[in-house]
């Protein structure tokens, strides 16, 4: 059953272009010009319950716009979306009492009061019941083992540490949907993997649908069945991880050991990614993998082959850069769509 | 949601606000405690002032009326004074901590207003003491006890001083949806309200110009000093006190629907800054 259901979704902002230099910002005081950014241009996508779905795409690739469209922080400029049945720039009560946003850079604790307490706020918010509270805090405070630090004002906490309340917070009033933002950015490494297996855990138990961006994209291979690229505003891809590299990954990466040394014949068949002793390794074209395999075997002595798909950070990268730019340009793109003088 | 509900999230919210406030006592304790430093010069500037005009009188007020207006318009700010207030919604708006009232199933101005009245109650608490003292010492300069129905109207005065100020100072915060920085707006909204609300002399000084006491008199300003000290002090009485009292409702419930209005609006038009 479709939990997110969201069609022509778009969103373009009005921004202030200031010009270097003080005369610029003289003139900036009696005429401004604004150009418009189209942050969303028109995506469409349904997302099913349960479900655990990336949000993949470069800076400004309009991810966290349609986050915020979707927990109504924001309204769009057009389309539509349902969520569980909500419009969610309706903004009401009743939508709000089933989604939470956790966003990796912002935190709604209270930063001089022990997290406990905006546990306790977060009850009475959310109308939550009291033994379902304690419940569903003691779960949550013991799977992500913090026990001995919610009476431990906030501000003295680690990054890591007020991520683990922030989740506690946010999953306190069991969510029916979950969007997160970025939820390990700026973790050291034993923090991410700990967050990580704290949410694959929790959403396997629960079967809360989330919706996930993140630029780790151990993030996304340890947590995401379905990964949705979106560049410049528009989704590029929509389906499996291992689908990206089968439908973009244009060319594999062939290492040949050579029982003497790397020869240079062998090297102009692609282009050399490293040549070290009798090791070689080249980047070929999906298309020419057996045919190079085959001259090569035949005609030289191996003594070990590998063919490997591109790292997935390659492949998405390719996959970000091959987005078009027409129909104007994204928020990533400086140039204006349409100049606005006030 | 039932009323009980209600009623514990209102007292949740206070009881946690109350709780922040305590964090940095001695900062507050400090802060709260120099306001009353200028409580001496201002009296001796009062003095001064009648000693060198060579009158027992100004506009009907000896020095001594002066003296206790000063000291009645302190307790009236105390109500109506928001510091923080604007300059924080419209960092929030800047930052993007707005976003948490967006997201939760809680209202912004309601929340806001909840968190105000643990300050207040925190200052009233701590000033408490400082107050009673200066009032004490300063007993000679009032002519005594207010009857019941003055005070009274002077508690309720007091109270809608605190709404009208709560409400306005937030409307000024609502702006930063739109210009996102509205510190010179705050600067000019103090500089007019330290003039207008007769904080610095009382309204009655403005008789030798009744065009520029008729303006001073028809903007809300007066509501935030002026009007509850001269209702403690009589110089409001009757239907004059009656008809005040209704205005400045008036004035409390216009700025709670534009200060409504205008987060309304001011979401519809928000970008969701800040990350």
């Amino acid at each position: 059953m479709a939990v997110i259901k969201i069609q022509d979704l778009a969103k373009t902002y009005r921004v202030y272009q200031k010009r270097e230099g003080l005369a610029a910002s003289v003139r900036g005081l009696f005429r401004r010009q604004h150009r418009m950014v189209e942050a969303v241009r028109g995506i469409s996508l349904t997302v099913d319950e349960g479900q655990f779905v990336a949000f993949l795409g470069p800076n400004g690739a309009g991810k966290t716009t349609t986050l915020k469209m979707l927990s109504g922080v924001v309204n769009p400029t057009s389309g539509t979306a349902e969520v569980m049945g909500y419009v969610p720039w309706e903004r009401q009560h009743a939508y709000r009492r089933r989604f939470a946003l956790v966003m990796g850079q912002k935190n709604q604790l209270w930063w001089d009061l022990p997290a406990v307490e905006s546990f306790r706020l977060h009850q009475q918010i959310y109308g939550i019941e009291p033994t379902a509270f304690a419940r569903t805090q003691g779960e949550l405070v013991e799977l992500l083992d913090i026990g001995s630090l919610i009476h431990q004002p906030v501000r003295e906490l680690s990054l890591g540490e007020r991520m683990k309340m922030e989740l506690v917070t946010a999953l306190l009033h069991r969510p029916k949907v979950l969007f997160l933002d970025e939820p390990t950015i700026g973790l050291d490494v034993v923090a991410q993997h700990s967050i990580r297996a704290f949410l694959k855990d929790y959403q396997t138990k629960q079967r809360v649908t989330v919706l996930l961006t993140s630029h780790y994209m151990k993030d996304v291979l340890a947590l995401c069945e379905r990964v949705v690229v979106i560049a410049k505003g528009q989704i590029m891809y929509d389906g499996s991880l291992a689908g990206i590299t089968g439908k973009f990954g244009g060319h594999k990466i062939v290492t040949f050991k050579f029982s003497d040394k790397a020869h240079a014949d062998v090297a102009s068949r692609g282009e050399v990614l490293s040549c070290e002793g009798p090791r070689l390794r080249l980047r070929i074209d999906r298309a020419a993998v057996t045919g190079v395999l085959g001259d090569v075997l035949a005609a030289y002595d191996v003594e070990d082959v590998s063919v490997e798909d591109p790292p997935l950070e390659e492949v998405i990268a390719e996959v970000f850069a091959s987005a078009p730019n027409a129909g104007g340009p994204a928020e990533s793109d400086p140039a204006p769509v349409e100049a606005v003088e006030r | 949601m039932a009323i009980g509900s209600r009623v514990v999230q209102w007292w949740t919210i206070l009881r946690i606000s109350l709780e922040e406030r305590l964090v940095y006592r001695a900062d507050f304790a400090l802060g709260t405690l120099m306001r009353f430093m200028p409580i001496i010069t201002q009296i001796l500037l009062i003095r001064a002032v009648f000693e060198s005009s060579g009158r027992e009188r100004i506009a009907g007020f000896t020095n001594n009326d002066v003296v206790a207006y000063y000291l009645m318009v302190l307790i009236s700010r105390a109500f109506s004074s928001m510091p923080t207030l604007a300059s924080g919604i419209a960092m929030e708006i800047r930052e993007g901590d707005v976003k948490r009232y967006l997201v939760q199933p809680v209202d912004m101005i309601g929340f806001l207003l909840l968190k105000r009245i643990a300050w207040k109650l925190i200052y009233y608490t701590v000033a408490l003491g400082p107050f009673a003292l200066v009032f004490y010492l300063c007993r000679g300069f009032f002519p005594g006890w207010p009857d019941a129905v003055t005070m009274t109207a002077y508690v309720t005065s007091l109270l809608l001083a605190f709404l009208i100020g709560f409400f306005l100072e937030a409307l000024i915060g609502m702006i930063g949806f739109w210009f996102l920085e509205v510190s010179s707006l705050l600067f000019i909204y103090m500089l007019l309200n330290f003039i207008l609300s007769g904080h610095m002399f009382p309204l009655d000084f403005l008789q030798q110009f009744p065009i520029v006491q008729t303006l001073f008199t028809s903007l809300p300003f007066q509501y935030l000093a002026y009007f509850p000290a001269a209702v403690f002090l009589g110089k409001i009485s009757g239907p004059d006190l009656v008809y005040g009292l209704i205005i400045q409702a008036s004035w409390a419930v216009a700025f709670f629907v534009a200060c409504r209005l205008a987060y309304a609006l001011g979401v519809r038009h928000y970008s969701g800054y800040g990350g």
